[in-house]
């Protein structure tokens, strides 16, 4: 079989995973929606609100202007997170979805990219409806901001590759504390999302651009507010490194626990 | 299924062995299993039933030896190998998410069976499994026979060559055995081959045209379960449970018992006829035995011993 035959028959099978999830998800679309957009939203109108009269602005932008593209870049982490996590963890160990799917031609790889593509969709599907409430709100700049989208859905492929490395080790449910508590909470008050990352010493904020949060939100940034975008190959790489290498070793990880 | 088919062996393993930490669980297995065949795997747990299966379906990786499955080498074309092979696994892992029906299309879109094609094999395949009426139905709201029945209609939604069962009627009730039973034979009528492990021997006698016994991971037995009757033990088994001591000696005076055991407080002793024992057990009024032909059961024991296996 020629590459490009393989290729294509790859994508089409991680595509069957990502179909079966979808049709998962659209029994459940209600509470699901509820938690990856609702919650977001509340933080962008409550801080936005009420900081946002101590803060006046920031960087030259209304404070909520200001938080509403953190508060979106977070919205895809979370998103690609928990469906990387909780989801996946219930479907390749409660409910052995995953082995059922290995009796058939799918492979390990195949299945691991599937539940990538669909964890960053539904990142995707929150950032959309953030989105378009921010411009009921007028806190989007111009037509630019379409490009959050495609950002968004690479955030959250960077996301879910991450958190699937952490469910291949995970032992129960219990074991994602570890990963939210210690990673997730604090790259996120960390990266930029509520303050610019100027206002922390020098050190913490090499840290923090070390980490994928504070490059996505460097595009989205500028891309909602009309701003100027800057080294933008840099933060897409940063992104799809952390994504490429996590699959790849999620992808590894799985097999050695599946495939025994 | 055409006739001109090549008569090559559906499965084949020649020195397959797996290890896990330093335990050889398959030990140099050889095994040809040929087209049509309904084979039979039995063995106490831990014999390396189930760990051989997974080999089968490429769940497990191979340490040593050969393994061709429809002519086809497992691992390096197991994607190619699954595409026709039906797998019941042990644990049900049917889509919790999803009814009786779309648990049928969304497996049969992983083999890339395009959908209208699938409507129709799902109508059959409902119907060979007698949910027609629980299209709709979730899986919870499903029995246990009726769940078994649903995966081993998804097992067939690509019409393999070769269907794998683990285990397929373990924890069922007698109807919704002889319900799963009554499928399998039809499925064999129909050419299919198939390869099954079960712990009821029964269900062994009467599905299987071969039978094999493991244990420790080799093969230590492995004929047409009438034929593994006839040449692995003795024509009868008389069981005495309860009695006292002298007796036990009187019947033992019987020159036909080829063998006896014992376990716990009952005595098998093995042999044909017994006539001797059973005039001495008819005197003494001892009412608690019982005489039978011997039966794969006792096959079974003679071969894998009479311990606990946990």
């Amino acid at each position: 079989m020629s590459n490009i035959l393989s290729i294509r028959l790859f994508f089409i099978r991680s595509v069957s995973i990502w179909s079966r999830n979808i049709q998962v998800w659209r029994k459940l679309a209600g509470p699901s929606l509820m938690g990856n957009f609702g919650e977001p939203l509340l933080y962008l109108l409550v801080l936005g609100y009420g900081l946002g009269q101590f803060v006046g602005e920031v960087k030259g932008l209304s404070y909520m202007a200001f938080l509403a593209s953190g508060v979106i870049c977070t919205s895809a982490v979370n998103s690609a997170s928990f469906e990387g996590m909780y989801s996946a963890y219930t479907r390749m160990d409660v409910q052995q979805t995953w082995l059922g799917m290995l009796s058939t031609p799918l492979g390990v790889a195949e299945v691991v990219f599937g539940e990538v593509l669909w964890a960053a969709t539904k990142s995707l599907i929150s950032v959309s409806a953030i989105l378009i409430v921010s411009i009921a709100l007028g806190l989007v700049g111009d037509a630019w901001a379409i490009f959050i989208l495609p950002v968004a859905f690479l955030t959250g492929l960077c996301f879910s590759s991450l958190a699937l490395l952490v469910t291949s080790y995970a032992r129960s449910y219990d074991f994602f504390l570890y990963y939210t508590t210690l990673f997730i909470t604090p790259m996120v008050l960390l990266s930029g999302v509520f303050f610019p990352i100027e206002s922390l010493p020098n050190f913490v904020q090499y840290l923090v651009k070390v980490l994928p949060l504070y490059h996505a939100i460097s595009l989205v940034r500028p891309l909602m507010t009309g701003g100027e975008l800057t080294f933008v190959l840099g933060h897409l790489s940063v992104l799809l490194f952390f994504g490429v290498s996590a699959a790849m070793l999620a992808t590894y990880r799985v097999k050695k626990r599946l495939i025994k | 299924m055409s006739l001109k088919e090549p008569l090559l062996p559906i499965v084949k393993a020649d020195q397959l062995s797996k290890c896990y930490a330093g335990k050889t669980v398959v030990n140099k297995l050889n095994l040809n299993i040929d087209a049509g065949c309904f084979c039979g795997i039995l063995g106490p747990n831990g014999a390396g039933k189930t760990t051989t299966l997974r080999m089968f379906i490429g769940h497990c990786p191979i340490d040593s030896g050969t393994l061709s499955i429809l002519g086809l080498k497992m691992p390096e074309d197991a994607s190619l190998i699954r595409e026709s092979l039906g797998v019941v696994p042990q644990m049900d892992n049917l889509d919790p998410d999803f009814t009786v029906e779309e648990n049928l299309y969304v497996y049969g879109r992983f083999f890339g069976i395009a959908s209208n094609v699938l409507k129709a094999r799902i109508v059959e395949l409902l119907e060979f499994a007698s949910l027609q009426d629980k299209a709709g139905s979730k899986i919870s709201e499903l029995s246990g026979g009726m769940r078994r029945r649903l995966t081993l209609a998804r097992a067939l939604i690509n019409k393999p060559k070769l269907l794998i069962l683990d285990e397929p009627t373990t924890g069922l009730d007698p109807q919704a055995r002889q319900s799963i039973w009554q499928k399998l034979r039809e499925l064999k009528k129909q050419g299919l081959t198939l390869i099954l492990t079960t712990h009821y021997m029964e269900e062994a006698e009467r599905l299987c045209d071969r039978v094999i016994v493991m244990d420790q991971g080799e093969v230590k037995a492995d004929a047409p379960p009438k034929q593994l009757i006839r040449n692995e033990i003795e024509a009868h088994v008389l069981e005495v449970h309860a009695a006292n001591d002298s007796l036990i000696m009187e019947i033992k005076q019987d020159s036909a018992i080829a063998r006896f055991e014992k376990s716990g407080d009952i005595f098998f002793f093995y042999g044909s006829k017994l006539h001797h024992a059973l005039t001495v057990l008819e005197k003494s009024g001892h009412d608690d035995y019982l005489f039978r032909p011997a039966n794969l059961e006792d096959v079974f024991i003679k071969l894998t011993g009479r311990d606990l296996r946990e």
